[in-house]
């Protein structure tokens, strides 16, 4: 090589960076996921998160600040995709789910530095919390096809009849995610939701809003339907209440330790009989697989028993 | 030379003095610009729940199927009579719009409400067999206890230029109504371009339509704000040239409250204050009430509410 061509490489590219001039970075623009896309809250609002740890301490990122009509657009969004997720086979909705677990198995270090940075877990932790979310996912897209046999019956009655009973999905759940673990919370708290035919509106951890809608595009490139699972980020005490008001939301399923918010969006869930799920989030172990046991379906599961005639 | 003459005679003849002859070009920019900036009012609390029970007094609600039953169209009439069983101060709605077999159901279910009986003919929704057979299935309507009658136009002919006699069709549906209101369905969906619809609009008008509607319910599309806005200000200026108010009926893909509300703003900007009223608009809806029901509800609650809630009609 000439020793002009060698210069001008060396202008174009400066040994060691030194003098090189400062890359504008590409910010992420946190967005809600509603119905498969991602979008800005309709109020145009947005609030700061900063990196408490990581490469770049003190990096502030904007994010959406939702609003109570982003709440309804959620829940129109999660019935929509009702019929339809509730409708594929249960084979076909633990093929999906397990795909979700292959795309954020491929996207580990990704979602592990999210939590670092958001909460200031170490490295390690960050990256064991990421596998163990993985693994559930996994453990929860294999309940997809077998809880039904456990849970349906036949049972005797006295009468010419045979009388069994199966387990039918709900409908639209709302749910407000863990604040910590935030991704581990939030899929412990989402697959059984979901596993066996609903669709939800999540509210997600206020301490660590970015990693879940990292999360949602591991859910936006897993083939499960758009709506089926819609996040949104902001002040939980803002928009749960409209949740808990809004008449085609069936159950609420709440991560939540705020004994006040707790009474308030019960007492709010008494006008529509909603069926409302409280987790005591300061007293659970989230490594714990039992999280991922069938009980953790139940809650969101409707009975429907059946009355045939028999000798007909 | 009668009309029907000068039309079988060919184009030339068609554009005889009596029919409205086509006005300089829509401006399509402004048309879309202009509906779409009227759209994006905000339009709130006591202000949307006087608009919303406006728009539900102004509903022709709807049930065109080919599995209607008498026992679907008797429900449909108690909903138009009261849509919300708690709120008196809701409706009824100003028409229950059927198909002319269904009309003496309709007319049972609703005599001395105050609620029209309006049933499509005219071989709806094509239109498209011979006018004799249509004038038949007119004067059948109007004999069954139909008062309002949502006739179709020969969309063929107004496309081939023939516009004659889409006019003398026009006119003599008009006489075979006897009382009954007449309403002109241009099928704007099919009409391909503004500048036709404002041409058939003027037609109409000038034909002896009562009303000026947009479409059947059963082409994409149909009711658009720009199409509505073109219309509309066909009648501001049939208005301004004769004197004589002519009323207007958007129908098909009006399904929400918020879009309800913006075809009001068209019309009130457009033709302000006396064209808000039954008597000279309609919206051609059967998904919309509920709807409605639902924002006004909200709007009483504060809760959101749910579609299983409400009856379907």
């Amino acid at each position: 090589m000439s020793a002009k061509k060698k210069a001008a490489d060396a202008a174009i590219v400066p040994v060691n960076g030194a003098s090189a001039p400062a890359r504008a970075r590409v910010q992420k623009a946190y967005k809600n996921y509603v119905g498969g896309a991602f979008v800005r809250s309709e109020s145009g609002r947005y609030f700061q998160v900063k990196d408490v740890a990581g490469d770049e301490p003190g990096l502030v990122e904007n994010i959406a600040l939702s609003s109570r009509k982003d709440g309804r657009d959620a829940v129109k969004a999660a019935h929509a995709a009702g019929a339809g997720w509730a409708g594929k086979t249960a084979y076909n909705r633990g093929q999906i789910l397990y795909r979700l677990g292959e795309v954020m198995e491929a996207r580990r270090a990704e979602l592990a530095s999210e939590i670092e940075r958001g909460l200031g877990l170490a490295r390690q932790e960050a990256r064991d919390e990421v596998a163990t979310s993985v693994d559930r996912v996994i453990s929860f897209a294999g309940w997809a096809d077998k809880y039904q046999s456990l849970l349906a019956s036949s049972n005797p009655v006295a009468g010419p009849h045979f009388n069994f009973s199966v387990p039918e999905p709900m409908g639209v759940v709302a749910i407000v995610a863990p604040r910590r673990p935030s991704l581990l919370g939030l899929v412990s708290a989402i697959l059984p939701v979901i596993v066996s035919g609903n669709t939800c509106v999540v509210l997600a951890s206020e301490d660590d809003p970015r990693t879940a809608v990292t999360f949602c595009e591991c859910l936006a490139t897993s083939d499960l339907p758009g709506g089926v699972v819609n996040v949104l980020t902001g002040k939980v005490k803002e928009v749960a209440p409209h949740l808990a008001r809004h008449m085609e939301v069936l159950a609420l399923d709440l991560w939540l330790d705020d004994a006040e918010l707790l009474k308030e969006l019960e007492t709010l869930a008494v006008a529509t009989v909603k069926r409302v799920k409280k987790h005591a989030v300061a007293g659970i172990d989230f490594g714990d697989e039992r999280l991922a046991g069938l009980a953790s379906l139940t809650p969101f599961l409707e009975t429907k028993t059946f009355w045939h005639p028999m000798g007909m | 030379m009668s009309n029907l003459v000068a039309s079988a005679a060919g184009r030339v003849a068609d554009r005889g003095p009596h029919i409205p002859p086509r006005t300089s070009p829509v401006d399509q920019i402004y048309v879309e610009e202009r509906a779409a900036a009227l759209g994006k009012r905000s339009i709130k609390k006591a202000t949307k729940v006087a608009g919303l029970k406006l728009a539900v007094r102004m509903m022709d609600l709807t049930t065109l199927e080919g599995k209607d039953t008498p026992g679907k169209v008797r429900s449909l009439c108690a909903k138009a009579l009261r849509p919300l069983e708690h709120d008196a101060s809701v409706g009824p709605v100003g028409a229950v719009c059927v198909y002319p077999n269904m009309v003496p159901v309709a007319v049972d279910c609703l005599r001395g409400s105050g609620v029209h009986v309006a049933s499509v003919a005219t071989a709806f929704p094509s239109g498209l067999s011979p006018l004799p057979i249509k004038l038949d299935d007119v004067r059948r309507a109007v004999g069954f206890g139909a008062d309002e009658i949502d006739m179709v136009i020969d969309r063929g002919a107004m496309l081939s230029g023939e516009y004659a006699k889409v006019y003398d069709e026009i006119v003599q549906t008009k006489e075979a109504c006897g009382q009954a209101h007449l309403k002109v369905i241009l099928e704007t969906g099919e009409l391909g371009s503004y500048d036709v619809v404002r041409h058939a609009s003027d037609i109409a008008m000038a034909a002896g339509a009562d009303f000026i509607k947009t479409s059947t319910g059963k082409v994409t599309p149909a009711a658009t704000p720009p199409v509505t806005l073109v219309m509309l200000e066909a009648i501001r200026d049939h208005y301004y040239a004769t004197g004589k108010r002519i009323g207007m009926k958007p129908a098909g893909g009006i399904r929400t409250a918020k879009q309800a509300l913006h075809y009001l703003v068209l019309v009130k900007e457009t033709l302000g204050d006396a064209w808000l009223t039954p008597e000279l608009f309609r919206f051609g809806a059967s998904t919309l009430l509920n709807d409605v029901l639902m924002q006004l509800e909200k709007e009483r609650t504060q809760a959101y509410q749910g579609a299983d809630y409400f009856s379907k009609e």
